[in-house]
């Protein structure tokens, strides 16, 4: 796989490789079964890196191991000290039993920030993110998307080098998306490093880099073009359900149906397509499936 | 997944499964559903979208026959909901339905004597888990079995409310599959999503805003001609900056910046006049709307209403 990174590798709070934070070949045993199969993470400041995977893939280990709320088994963490990260668990990380407002006081003086200091720094966040107006009501009474923004908000309060956001937009409805992802870009336009999990791989598409999990191991990763471009063999379109062997290595998209032929492989009828990123993380997941069943080398 | 024989024309013509006519529901003073018209028919797969508060569940409760409207009419196979209509309706609740205590096999039970049916047999990719408490099985395993459930008493109307919610690419293609496997025999579905890509699988698309019907038709109907401004820049974060100044909506993709509901011109002008690299180097363009962008647009409050069809 390309893209990985060499350098320094650092203990957890120094700043020898200030802004370049991430994992290397990090493993983490969980009852007995790879939570997570040497993973390697890079999260670069002022960059989005997405991490994709359907549940039980190891997102969430990962993004623990990341904020250093979960120490791996082997491997290293190379983060910024505990004070410049700002983390949302999967779940929106919120108090339902406080206001939005005492939210983010408690936040901010949880961090050493005045509350006067939360303010100013809250305030142009919640008015774009539609909560001005939400101010004293109580978090577990907002929507789920509004309670997600509330979770951005304060985990980006104390201006972190880095931000560690599980699953932030996962049964979020496409307005208040849109409202989050406007808060991501104004972290990652501000400096930040920015990593998020997600299990749509069209948002995946807005990162800089992607890394996909699969049963806690490494499916893709690199920047979208360049895991596009690692897509092995083609890809055809066909109208229905391909016949034959060809259905084991095919799947519906769009009302239509992708078969994928490997390399050295002879392709069947059909479209000739482009792949994009969704393409390319199906044809891994199904490359792997195929290799543990046997039927591909 | 076995073929399915084709809709006959016969069962096509037979009327709509699924019919509101002018459909409101008011809870004291607050109006949840205004006025919607919406039908589903045999081996259409409808999809209704609309963000949070927009009026889905309302009317998903109301069509289940839980909730009564405050106006309009609402029709399942011809008749007012009932116990009787309910048997014929598949339903996959958000929270999935399934008792976590009991094993697949035993969900698949229940469902079977509260319908009055014989138990189905669970699909063969599951039945290894067949006797595993549904509560200790990974979430992806439990939406499969809640799908089997909800397709068991092969029901002539499916409603699921959110079904992929959580699942990696090749499990959504493969619920999909299950979706348009039931649609080709015949069923009508109607299914909620908030993601967009998936849209592309429905037959036809009824996207709610604040109670309202804002839009009906295939996904490249409600697209349509609709346009937002792409601006390609080495220096994002400084353009970002510049057009959240003059508070336009501007959302990050890639390396690129995307605007929508603002004209090339106006954007190119606010660049200008931020000067620096956000000026300099910026190749501002139009480009075709996304669904979700065009989605983002027909929800605004105040939108106008047009339904394509």
């Amino acid at each position: 796989m390309t893209g990985r990174p060499v350098g320094p590798v650092t203990s957890p709070g120094t700043r020898a490789d200030a802004g370049d934070w991430g994992t290397d070949e990090i493993s983490v045993l969980y009852q007995g079964r790879l939570a997570l199969d040497k993973i390697t993470l890079r999260a670069v400041a002022g960059q989005l890196t997405a991490v994709v995977g359907g549940d039980g893939a190891g997102k969430t280990t990962l993004l623990r191991c990341l904020a250093g709320v979960l120490a791996p088994g082997s491997g290293h963490v190379r983060r910024p000290s505990a004070r410049q990260i700002g983390y949302l668990s999967a779940g929106s990380g919120t108090y339902p039993d406080l206001t939005v407002q005492e939210n983010l006081d408690f936040r901010a003086s949880a961090y050493g920030l005045s509350s006067a200091q939360a303010r100013e720094q809250s305030g142009d966040l919640l008015g774009r993110a539609g909560l001005d107006a939400a101010r004293d009501r109580l978090a577990g009474q907002l929507s789920g998307g509004m309670r997600q923004k509330l979770g951005v908000i304060a985990a980006m309060l104390t201006s972190p080098r880095l931000l560690v956001l599980d699953e932030p937009t996962t049964g979020v409805d496409p307005v208040s998306r849109s409202g989050l992802w406007w808060l991501i870009a104004r972290a990652a336009a501000d400096g930040c490093a920015v990593v998020l999990a997600t299990t749509y791989l069209d948002e995946a598409e807005r990162a800089a880099a992607v890394l996909a999990l699969d049963d806690g191991r490494e499916l893709a990763a690199g920047t979208p073009d360049q895991i596009i471009a690692a897509v092995p063999g083609t890809l055809r379109s066909v109208a229905g359900r391909p016949p034959g062997s060809d259905e084991q290595r095919a799947w519906r998209r769009g009302g239509r149906w992708r078969v994928w032929d490997p390399p050295q492989s002879a392709s069947g009828a059909g479209q000739p397509i482009q792949p994009d990123l969704q393409d390319a993380v199906t044809v891994a997941a199904l490359a792997r499936e195929l290799r543990l069943a046997g039927s591909l080398r | 997944m076995t073929a399915a024989p084709p809709v006959t024309p016969a069962a096509a013509a037979a009327g709509p499964l699924a019919l509101c006519d002018g459909v409101s529901r008011q809870f004291g003073e607050f109006t949840a559903v205004s006025e919607v018209s919406l039908a589903v028919r045999a081996g259409e797969i409808v999809g209704l979208l609309g963000a949070n508060g927009a009026g889905k569940t309302t009317l998903i409760r109301m069509l289940l026959g839980l909730l009564p409207a405050s106006a309009g009419k609402v029709l399942l196979f011809g008749a007012p909901p009932s116990r009787g209509t309910r048997r014929r309706i598949g339903y996959l609740p958000q929270g999935l339905g399934l008792y976590d205590d009991l094993t697949p096999e035993q969900n698949m039970e229940f469902s079977a004597a509260v319908f009055g049916t014989k138990r189905a047999e669970l699909p063969a990719s599951l039945r290894p888990y067949a006797g595993t408490p549904v509560g200790s099985l990974p979430l992806g395993l439990q939406r499969r079995v809640a799908f089997a459930q909800a397709l068991s008493h092969r029901p002539d109307l499916l409603i699921l409310d959110e079904p992929t919610s959580g699942v990696d690419p090749l499990g959504r293609a493969r619920l999909w599959d299950t979706i348009a496997g039931a649609a080709a025999a015949g069923a009508g579905v109607l299914v909620t999503t908030h993601y967009m890509e998936e849209a592309w699988e429905c037959t036809r698309l009824v996207i709610m805003a604040d109670g309202r019907v804002v839009a009906q038709g295939t996904a490249p109907e409600i697209v349509g001609t609709a346009q937002v401004t792409v601006v390609a820049t080495p220096a994002w974060a400084d353009a970002f900056r510049a057009l959240e100044e003059a508070r336009m909506p501007v959302a990050l993709a890639g390396r690129a910046l995307r605007v929508p509901g603002a004209e090339p011109a106006e954007v190119q002008r606010v660049l200008t006049a931020a000067g620096g690299a956000a000026g300099q180097q910026a190749r501002v363009s139009a480009a075709p709307a996304t669904l979700e962008e065009r989605f983002f647009q027909l929800a605004q409050p105040g939108s106008e209403t047009e339904a394509t069809g």
